[in-house]
């Protein structure tokens, strides 16, 4: 899905001393993006558009007792707005306290009426503020994540006042649960990993944290019905089984509750491929719309032998609308889902090329691809980050479902491997995706477990990586010097 | 077979009368009917009208009127009975069952139905106690209802009134605890706050997240298509050229229009090409690119009239009229593919006010047909002429339109669903497309989307698979006839 506010806006300058001949529009040689020519206000990327017209900072804040989920949302959250282009940063107020206070002792520190330990934890949280408003108005942020138990309303009220100075917005997030199960789960997985309780055994570290709970519970404040009706909040009860929403204000928060109701903690495992080897991978020409060659049929055949026996619980499996990544799947013997985002990225003028063709009829742009793969986007064709955008709804899918195997293509697979592997944007381009690979993801902890089983059938190679000269005067050799080998 | 079908879904509406079921449920069936899941709404009240020629007064409602309790029972269970026809035999998947169904017993009977027939159930329930909305509510839409032909305005209002009280001692709300099993959203006070409970599917959270980006603040959509493009004025369809001096003049007019109509707080969203661009410049204010809004692709025909593509693709040119919604242009889209890619869109104007879309033409048949409810076989060829604004107020349950022209001369781009001539039995048997091993394979560009990618059963284009339609792909096709 796009995110309107942080496509490329234009504001025109309501200038009379503009004459009619610099109104004319001319196409941005990277993006491929219409402007109006008037000089070096050309080009002007997201995040450096002229301020009034970008939605004020928005603060997402925690609120919830310890083991509750909260750094999990937080990272989760981050991971993805800033895939969908929304940069966003974390601040755990945890961290900032672990910097102070050098060695942790154990739960007394948490202790209500440990005056210092609150004095050194208000100041924590100051900092932290205090980093969220240089992300802001220096790092060009657009929402920043505080994560931390705010479970008074006093220390809310502190958050509140501070947005309201400098104009952020502010939505709550509080996670509300009491299954003891669950909290047991939820200590095991991260909590024993802590820094705090490197040097203690599990039971050890279970008893204190448990009595570091306790010393946050008698003063803990939910948010309220009646005396929080005014402000921008969702509460979510026992890991996403209810929600409360309160006060919407705009489109970023919308989309933060449309995900938080749609992610989920069942374990599973989700597994990405690319389709087999295609005739047009054997000529090293991109793009297109061809079928399996003998090796890709093989492990196609490969594929389906390793899906059944890593004897998967109900397994889902989706393809693109290519005949390449239809023909894998067809192999496997199981229903499938076709998803025509999942097409590869459509290179436009330069479908079915090789490189060494592009580089002949289109030097310039491919010089443009190199400097910039994740924005370049192919005349008539898209870029990495019109990809992202189109694959919105199927990381949303993915996010709902359990087991899942997605058959997909190499630049698909990439922007895929990023959102879960939390990869900027710059690095997105050139992730390895190789051929015959199946990439198994497995949620764990705060994270993912990648397994990577090459499933023992040669295929070509498509990964080219970034030459060294990516200027457009360069020479064809240079250009060409990284293109893997083909027929 | 490559379709996984959802069991059906009955939405349950539940709220006192004024309360905004009837809208909630007339959008919502409007809004999935469009992303291509097929709905219908099932309103008792209807039954109930068809059943008692002649409604007298509140006195039916009363919880003590026992032969009014019968009929009304009668109704529910009439309206139950079409709403299984139409899942489990008309190619239903969603049935909106609109009633007050404000008591638990009245639910349970309907959850026993669901369960029996293996319908998932999800409630949707409005509560409001803002006085001001309620008589809004009661204005715009019960005092024309056919209840009121004959009372006047203070006398409609005033039983209406008496109606409302009827249900409000016997009322049950959904509630956190006992209906903690249940599947529900609770709106409260027109989308203030909202209480969702076990979303089990992708289209209960496609549902609840459309819920809670609707609004009814009232507001004005203004929709156009970019000035005359040097391409229309020489029949070409798609690429990306520049206006004419007539499309220069028709956004002059555009910048003049909006002046007059005073509008406050006017967004202005373009796509990324550039004749829509040009046009929004001539308005000096900002807008907002955006890409979904592009033209639909037309594939291999970029750029061609429509006589050369009969000429080069009679075949394609046929099948076209065959289905327009569905056919993909080869190495292009189809309608189906557009609304796809344009629900964002669709999903962003319903969070926002007061927006003017400057887009092309398919995709503002696609955007139209979503306001003002057309199927799938009518949106194709909605007429949306150049240098004319379609300004769409909401009002009532739908969707108020003034076409407004700027009266600025423009060639039309209009073609209309002309007679089909082609016997595609006879070119398929001359057309295959064989593999190396045997097999043979459809162009790939024609074969229908089997199933639709949000996990909603859609029809294939049976049309073409029945026709085993089967073509020789062409190679130099490539998506711009002038590179080779």
């Amino acid at each position: 899905m796009e995110f309107p506010q942080l496509e490329y806006l234009r504001r025109r300058r309501c200038d009379s001393a503009v004459n009619t001949e610099q109104k004319k529009l001319t196409q941005t040689p990277l993006l491929k993006i219409w402007v109006p020519w008037m000089g070096c206000s050309l080009n002007r990327r997201r995040g450096s558009s002229v301020p009034q017209f970008c939605n004020s900072p928005t603060m997402i804040v925690m609120v919830g007792l310890p083991a509750r989920g909260k750094t999990y949302i937080s990272k989760k959250l981050t991971r993805y707005l800033n895939w969908i282009g929304v940069p966003t940063k974390m601040f755990n107020v945890g961290q900032y306290r672990r910097e102070a206070v050098k060695i942790y002792k154990n739960f007394e520190f948490f202790k209500p009426d440990n005056e210092e330990a609150m004095k050194i934890r208000k100041a924590c949280a100051t900092a932290a503020l205090k980093d969220v408003a240089a992300y802001f108005s220096k790092e060009q942020g657009q929402v920043a994540v505080f994560d931390a138990t705010n479970t008074t309303r006093e220390r809310r009220a502190i958050i509140l006042s501070y947005a309201k100075e400098r104009g952020y917005k502010v939505f709550f997030v509080e996670s509300i649960c009491d299954d003891p199960e669950i909290i047991a789960e939820n200590i095991k997985q991260v909590k024993f990993g802590s820094p705090d309780y490197v040097d203690r055994d599990i039971d050890e570290a279970l008893e204190d944290f448990s009595r570091r709970i306790e010393c946050y519970r008698a003063s803990y404040m939910p948010m309220d019905d009646e005396e929080d009706r005014k402000l921008s909040y969702i509460k979510i009860f026992d890991v996403g089984s209810r929600y409360l929403v309160n006060r919407v204000q705009d489109h970023i928060q919308s989309r933060i509750v449309y995900y938080l109701m749609n992610i989920h903690v069942t374990p599973r495992s989700i597994y990405l491929s690319r389709h087999g080897e295609s005739e047009l991978n054997l000529l090293g020409r991109i793009g297109g719309d061809s079928g399996l060659s003998p090796r890709g049929q093989k492990y196609a055949n490969a594929l389906a032998t390793f899906i059944r026996g890593q004897n998967i619980r109900e397994l889902k499996v989706w393809t693109s609308h290519m005949k390449r990544t239809i023909q894998t799947a067809e192999a496997l013997g199981v229903q499938y889902e076709q998803w025509k985002a999942l097409n590869e990225i459509d290179a436009g003028v330069c479908e079915e090329l090789t490189y060494e063709e592009i580089q002949e009829n289109f030097p310039e742009e491919f010089a443009l691809r190199d400097q910039d793969k994740y924005r370049y986007r192919y005349p008539k064709g898209e870029s990495y980050e019109d990809l992202v955008h189109r694959l919105e709804p199927v990381i949303m899918e993915l996010e709902r479902q359990e087991n899942v195997l997605v058959v997909c293509h190499q630049a698909i697979f990439r922007c895929l491997l990023a959102y879960f592997l939390d990869k900027p944007a710059d690095e997105l381009p050139y992730l390895r995706c190789p051929l015959h690979t199946v990439l198994k993801l497995t949620p764990v902890a705060y994270g993912c477990k990648v397994e990577s089983f090459f499933l023992n059938i040669e295929a070509v190679n498509t990964h080219r990586e970034r030459p060294v000269n990516v200027d457009i005067n360069r020479n064809p050799e240079e250009a060409l010097l990284t293109v893997p080998e083909h027929v | 077979s490559v379709c996984m079908t959802n069991c059906p879904t009955l939405i349950v509406t539940v709220g006192l009368p004024a309360r905004g079921k009837t809208y909630i449920s007339k959008k919502l069936t409007r809004y999935l009917n469009w992303i291509g899941v097929p709905t219908r709404e099932f309103n008792v009240g209807q039954y109930r009208r068809e059943c008692v020629k002649i409604y007298k007064s509140f006195e039916f409602f009363r919880p003590d009127n026992e032969e009014g309790l019968k009929i009304r029972r009668q109704c529910a269970s009439a309206a139950l009975n079409d709403v299984r026809q139409y899942l489990t035999e008309d190619g239903g998947q969603v049935a909106v069952f609109d009633a007050t169904n404000t008591t638990r017993e009245r639910r349970d009977t309907i959850i026993q139905f669901a369960e029996q027939n293996g319908f998932k159930v999800f409630f949707v329930e409005s509560v409001c106690e803002d006085p001001d909305v309620i008589q809004e509510n009661i204005v715009q839409v019960k005092l024309g209802s056919p209840d009121y032909t004959n009372c006047n305005t203070e006398e409609a209002a005033e039983d209406f009134m008496k109606r409302i009280k009827c249900y409000e001692n016997s009322y049950e709300p959904l509630d956190e605890v006992l209906d903690r099993d249940l599947s529900f959203i609770k709106i409260m006070d027109v989308g203030q706050r909202y209480l969702v409970n076990r979303v089990l599917d992708h289209i209960q959270s496609r549902i609840v997240y459309y819920l809670m980006n609707i609004h009814i603040t009232p507001r004005s959509i203004y929709l156009c298509r970019h000035g005359e493009s040097e391409l229309n004025v020489n029949g070409r369809i798609g690429g990306d050229s520049g206006l004419t001096p007539r499309g220069k003049e028709f956004g002059k007019k555009l910048s003049q229009f909006l002046q007059t109509q005073g509008i406050s707080d006017l967004k202005v969203w373009t796509s990324q090409m550039k004749r829509t661009i040009q046009t929004a410049e001539s308005l000096s204010v900002p807008y907002e690119q955006w890409k979904v809004l592009n033209e639909i692709d037309a594939g291999v025909c970029e750029e061609m009239m429509y006589e050369e593509i009969q000429d080069h693709f009679p075949l394609e040119f046929a099948l076209r009229d065959q289905d327009k919604y569905r056919y993909r242009y080869p190495k292009g889209e189809s309608y189906e593919d557009l609304v796809q890619r344009l629900e964002p869109v669709i999903m962003e104007l319903e969070r926002q006010e007061n927006v003017l879309v400057i887009c092309h033409q398919a995709v503002m048949r696609c955007l139209l047909a979503y306001f003002l409810d057309k199927t799938a076989e009518e949106l194709p060829y909605l007429k949306c002429p150049l240098h004319t604004v379609l300004k769409l107020t909401p009002v009532a349950y739908g969707c108020k339109v003034e076409s407004i022209s700027l009266n600025v001369d423009a060639v039309n781009t209009h073609r209309e669903r002309p007679e089909v001539g082609i016997s595609l039995e006879a070119h398929r048997r001359a057309h295959t497309h064989p593999q190396e091993d045997g097999s043979v394979w459809p162009d790939m560009a024609f074969s229908p989307r089997a199933f639709s990618s949000t996990g909603c059963t859609v029809q294939a284009s049976a049309f073409l698979l029945t026709h085993g339609v089967n073509l020789t792909p062409n190679p130099q096709h490539s998506k711009h006839p002038t590179r080779k």
